[in-house]
């Protein structure tokens, strides 16, 4: 075991940690969710944890305030701070390192700010209650790292409740506030996951600056080895709780030498031609207008078309309406203004005035594919619902052709009589795809249906949707803010924003300039994987702290 | 979960009051399930706004305890239409009941006439209603009473028993469920839980009988039966009423303490008292400063909901202890089926329990601080 | 689910459930006496001839109480059942079609609720001739309020998901997204409010009948045999209490058992709160 040498802020040797599951309906028992597992942490330098969901990233980040999450303990090791080891510390010295000298910023600041405080007392707290400066001190602190975060009015920005300031604002706050005591060591817990990507870049880039600026280490968990190649020095890959590999960034991202690694920095490399002739139309939105009853309007001329056999990737950030088109094509929400044409006849605008026919032919697969299947419900009559449904199917014949369609998703019939709570996530997706083939569609409605799973997952059930694509001539519309899948799948795009679409065409044509405002920026807010690429598109790329 | 900031302000307030399942026993302890209709606050409502729809912009809290006002208002009126048109719908003719089927057709035209019945039944209603608005409940059958005049007597003991009970009951679920809490799962935990489970199934005359067995006939420390009457003194009021104060209790802090331990739990659990833990707070700053600010519209919620099932376990008590309240009234009433005063004891217990529930909605809309500092 | 797996607590209350449960069947086979037989003095002590004593007609106490079980959770559960189906079936088809027809349930629903359950009873049954059946009917709609509101809020929970909005794009009819989708996916929570319910309804008709509007005499039910001898207490003669524990162990068991139930449910959520 090697010594902790004198640079090494936090040192971590030989991780070990458990946690006790409560299956239902078993006796409780021991899980290791983290083992063997070493790294250091210089003086200010930042150490990017990456990893799939699942593989102990923030449960390792937590243990640089020896804190576990819901029943999680930390079982062996040792984790030093300074040559400190934590693990050996009483609860009162616990409480010094945490919040002073090792600080934390949550996925979800949200809800991590308490509602019932203003910002300001909750950014200055910990550096009254642990002595480490006076209040106008710490306010003039706080002041300046809202400043430094480019936080719109940072004077009064801390008298602001949470609730009345936006998501990235907030992920910023949170940052002010672990900044704020001055600590040695910062840990961040997928900062910018939940933010849209226009906003994701504006909150990395002012992380960036402003640990830059205090000289503050830190530890960067993220499952985008894009985002952390912008901010990292050293990467550590993680996969189901051990360390698959520990390097610089540059070695990281240019020359992996495992396997897994190689896969995590290529997923994005698949590509495809568009298809030459886009003039067919299966399906045809027509200045499709739709919304709430209240008066809000969430589309608003809309009009687009499919051609068969192709795809089209309608992209936009969260609340753009790209997922209410979905709604207003499958009939959810009826248009309040606008046809949607299918083959050429216009369909019915609800979904109750559509025959089982016209129902049949577009068949919808989601982005969590756990919610979109019975859980009590078996793979076989999953799959096999829509074949007695449509077409009547019973016994030996059913049962053949749910086996054929496991077979197409590549799964075989094993899994016949498996419950979706038996399988992985992205086995689960290929049986929602399986279920939506079983009603042998012309038209599947993609709703982001990777944007939940890893990215080697990912990548095969884009694979498995381009080889189906192939196989069957099914169209598909494929929903997503990833502008990585649109390259890689699509062959026309529609781009939307605030309910309207701003761009539309053949990927070809919408992918290359002259692009209008809203496209370039969405384009330059989607990371690469590239060294020094936030760098040079925050040069090209004005911020937009005020408006996130 | 990116659980996003809030877009619907008035989510918190419903969520406060029906987040805990609570395993309750006995009667009315549910919440009220009226969630006022909040779909004229939506913030991306960009549509023209009506007087009332900038009123709402402007001051949401205002906006939404007016609401709970005016449905509180609508159901009270609702009510006394049920207790009122129900009465009439059922089958049976009262003068027929109240003098006996071997009547004569001439003698029960008497009485419906005495009684007005004769007139129409919406006349009958505003009437009634007019009357009950000015505090007059007319006459009751069985004894041509004033039925005002003895509800004022008996509504003012049964408070009075009410109160007591409250004032105890209250501290003491308060202080236990947060002893629960601190002790969660370990043996304090458990050994109240399994006292508050056996508590919450016990029926309340169950309780109350022990409890003047042992007290009241074996060791002869309390009175019974808990005759108050206007000279005496508070102090022998007090012992009068000590053994229906435990029982209800008894009852009711099983209940109170349950709920108040699930709600605390449920903000102890929150990411921001996380936040709190790693900020490196001390657990006394942790409770005081993060966690009881959002416990306690929840905690006010489940005592108000509580002080409802009070006031219909004070029926229940009353006749056992044959305590001189409203409730021992109204069970009378209805043994000999004197309906001039089942609807006004109904009506009043219905108005005690909308304004209670429409108080613990009130005060968890105000206790949220989305509403109190609108965007 | 392993048996072994099932903690103490509720193996007691499963226990105390079954027993109840042989009594009222087997009644007229395991009771000493009959059930409005006088056999002997008036308010004659425990032990000796008569197990728990005679009552205050000087009927045999633990006879009645056999056959008083019979009475009470026949009752009991024939409203419960009766509440939970009604309840269940508009608080479902309220959370499936939405709209109108939900707007219009639940707001009647929650003017149902403005008024307390007991107060409620009080009330109707001051109007309604005295009929068993009238009395199964009347706890059975007051409390099929409150199923409603559980539900429907259960419904709604499940109705929202995906794998429905995915049974409805396929075309499925409002039977099938009920009873396939939906019920076998409500099935923890609605089993364990169920228990809730039956507790209740056994409490409200103990009370009911202690205040003399319940079961009438002659016939046993353990409410009122309370009130049959609740005098005798000034007197020191617990005979009233008798009844009054078997209604609070009865309850304490089904609590029991809804309670495990319950855990059980929000283990199943994945929930780290127990509460």
């Amino acid at each position: 075991m090697p010594e902790p040498s004198r640079t090494e802020l936090l040192s971590v040797r030989n991780l070990k940690i458990e946690a006790t599951s409560y299956p239902p309906g078993e006796p409780p028992k021991t899980v290791t969710l983290v083992e063997g597992v070493n790294f250091d942490v210089q003086k200010g330098k930042v150490l990017g944890l990456i990893g799939e969901s699942g593989a102990g990233k923030s449960t390792i980040g937590l243990t640089a305030l020896a804190y576990g999450r819901g029943g999680v303990r930390i079982t062996g090791g040792e984790v030093r701070l300074n040559g400190q080891d934590l693990l050996k510390l009483d609860h009162t010295g616990i409480r010094k390192v945490r919040g002073a000298k090792v600080c934390y910023v949550a996925q979800s600041a949200a809800a991590a700010f308490n509602p019932a405080h203003r910002l300001g007392e909750q950014v200055i707290e910990a550096s009254l209650k642990h002595g480490i400066m006076s209040r106008a001190e710490a306010e003039k602190r706080a002041l300046y790292l809202f400043r430094v975060l480019g936080l719109p009015n940072p004077e009064t920005f801390g008298e602001r409740y949470p609730h009345q300031v936006s998501g990235g604002q907030l992920q910023r706050a949170m940052t002010a506030m672990a900044l704020c005591p001055n600590p040695e060591l910062i840990v961040f817990d997928e900062p910018t996951t939940a933010l849209d990507v226009t906003t994701q870049i504006d909150v990395l880039a002012a992380i960036k600056h402003a640990i830059e600026e205090t000289h503050t280490a830190a530890i960067y968990i993220t499952h985008d080895l894009a985002v952390v190649a912008q901010i990292t020095d050293d990467i550590l890959v993680l996969r189901h709780g051990k360390m698959v590999e520990y390097g610089s960034v540059k070695q990281i991202i240019e020359a992996p030498t495992q396997e897994y690694t190689r896969a995590l920095v290529n997923v994005r490399g698949t590509g495809r031609e568009e298809a030459a002739d886009q003039s067919g139309t299966l399906l045809k939105v027509d200045n499709v207008t739709a919304g709430y009853s209240n008066g809000f309007k969430v589309l608003q001329n809309v009009s687009l078309h499919l051609p068969k056999g192709q795809t089209l990737a309608v992209v936009g950030e969260s609340g753009s309406g790209k997922s209410t088109l979905a709604r207003v094509i499958t009939g959810l929400l009826p248009p309040q203004e606008g046809t949607v044409s299918f083959d050429g006849k216009p369909l019915p605008r609800a979904l109750k005035g559509r025959g089982n026919e016209e129902l049949r032919r577009i068949q919808m697969i989601y982005q969590m594919a756990d919610t979109a299947m019975n859980p009590r419900q078996t793979v076989r009559n999953i799959i096999g619902r829509p074949l007695t449904f449509y077409f009547g199917m019973h016994g030996r014949q059913k049962t053949e052709r749910v086996k054929e369609l496991l077979d197409q998703i590549e799964m075989g019939d094993r899994f016949l009589d498996r419950f979706p709570a038996e399988l992985s996530g992205g086995q689960k997706q290929r049986v929602a795809i399986a279920r939506a083939l079983a009603a042998r569609p012309e038209l599947i409605l993609c709703d982001e249906p990777t944007s939940a799973l890893d990215p080697l997952v990912a990548e095969g059930i884009l694979k498995l949707l381009l080889k189906l694509q192939e196989e069957t001539r099914v169209s598909y519309m494929f929903i997503t803010h990833d502008i990585a899948i649109v390259r890689a799948i699509a062959d026309s795009v529609a781009v939307m924003h605030r309910g309207r679409l701003v761009r539309f065409g053949p990927k070809s044509k919408v992918l290359s300039p002259p692009f209008d405002d809203y496209t370039d920026l969405l384009l330059k807010s989607v990371p690469e994987m590239e060294i020094g690429w936030l760098e040079k598109v925050l040069k090209t790329r004005r911020m937009e702290s005020a408006g996130n | 979960m990116p659980g996003g900031p809030a877009q619907d302000p008035g989510l918190m307030a419903p969520k406060a009051a029906g987040a805990n399942p609570q395993p309750s026993g006995p009667a009315g302890t549910d919440t009220l399930a009226a969630t006022p209709s909040l779909s004229t606050l939506s913030p991306a409502n960009d549509g023209i706004l009506s007087p009332w729809g900038r009123f709402v912009r402007k001051s949401p809290l205002a906006a939404l305890v007016l609401q709970r006002l005016a449905l509180s208002i609508a159901l009270l009126f609702a009510v006394s239409l049920m207790i009122f048109g129900g009465v009439e719908a059922l089958p049976g003719d009262f003068a027929t009941t109240y003098l006996g089927q071997s009547a004569t057709p001439q003698a029960v035209e008497n009485i419906r006439k005495d009684l007005g019945l004769d007139q129409p039944a919406t006349t009958r209603y505003f009437q009634w209603l007019g009357g009950a608005l000015q505090g007059d409940f007319g006459t009751s059958w069985a004894s041509r009473n004033s039925v005002s005049e003895q509800i004022g007597k008996r509504l003012g003991n049964s408070l009075f028993l009410a109160f007591f009970a409250a004032i105890i009951s209250i501290p003491l679920a308060i202080g236990l469920g947060m002893l629960a809490v601190h002790y969660r799962d370990r043996l304090a935990d458990k050994v109240i839980n399994v006292f508050s489970l056996a508590a919450i199934s016990l029926p309340e005359f169950f309780v109350g009988y022990l409890l003047i067995l042992f007290f009241a006939v074996q060791m002869g420390i309390a009175t019974f039966p808990a005759t108050v009457y206007d000279s005496m003194s508070l102090t022998e009021r007090l012992s009068a009423i000590a053994l229906p104060t435990a029982t209800l209790v008894l009852v009711v802090l099983a209940h109170m303490m349950r709920m108040t331990r699930a709600a605390i739990l449920n903000v102890m659990s929150s990411a921001y008292v996380e936040t709190a833990e790693l900020k490196g707070l001390s657990g006394l700053r942790i409770i005081a400063r993060h966690a009881a600010p959002n416990a306690v519209a929840p905690v006010i919620n489940v005592i108000a909901l509580n002080l409802a099932y009070l006031v219909v376990g004070v029926v229940v008590v009353e006749v056992v202890f044959v305590y001189p309240g409203m409730g021992q009234y109204m069970v009378d009433a209805v043994t000999v089926r004197d309906m001039p005063v089942v609807q006004a004891c109904g009506l009043i217990f219905a108005a005690f329990y909308i304004f209670l529930n429409m108080t613990a909605d009130i005060l968890a809309i105000i206790a949220n601080p989305r509403l109190r500092h609108p965007r | 689910m392993r048996l072994r797996a099932i903690p103490l607590s509720a193996w007691i209350g499963i226990a105390g459930i079954a027993l109840a449960l042989f009594c009222a069947i087997f009644a007229p086979f395991i009771a000493p006496h009959g059930e409005s037989e006088i056999v002997g003095e008036i308010w004659s002590p425990m032990g000796g001839e008569f197990l728990l004593g005679t009552d205050n007609l000087g009927r045999d106490l633990l006879s009645r109480l056999i056959f008083g079980a019979r009475t009470t959770i026949f009752v009991a559960l024939a409203a419960t059942i009766l509440s939970f189906s009604l309840g269940m079936l508009l608080s479902f088809i309220a959370a499936v079609t939405g709209g109108l027809i939900d707007q219009l349930f639940s707001r009647f629903n929650d003017l149902m609720m403005a008024i307390p359950t007991l107060i409620f009873a009080l009330v109707v049954l001051a109007v309604l001739p005295q009929h068993l059946w009238i009395l199964i009917l009347v706890m059975a709609v007051l409390d099929s309020t409150r199923v409603y509101r559980i539900g429907r809020a259960v419904a709604l929970d499940v109705a929202v998901m995906e794998f429905v909005e995915a049974a409805r794009l396929r075309g499925e009819g409002t039977g099938w997204i009920i009873f396939r989708e939906i019920l076998p996916n409500t099935l923890s929570p609605l089993l364990a409010e169920f228990g809730l319910r039956f507790a209740f309804s056994i409490l409200f008709l103990s009370t009911l009948s202690f205040l003399g509007l319940g079961i009438q005499p002659p016939a046993a039910d353990w409410g009122g045999m309370v009130k049959d001898n609740k005098d005798g207490i000034i007197f020191g003669i617990s005979a009233a209490l008798v009844p009054g524990a078997a209604i609070a162990l009865l309850t304490i068991c089904i609590n029991l058992v809804v309670d495990w139930l319950m855990k059980r449910t929000s283990s199943l959520k994945g929930g780290r709160g127990d509460a």
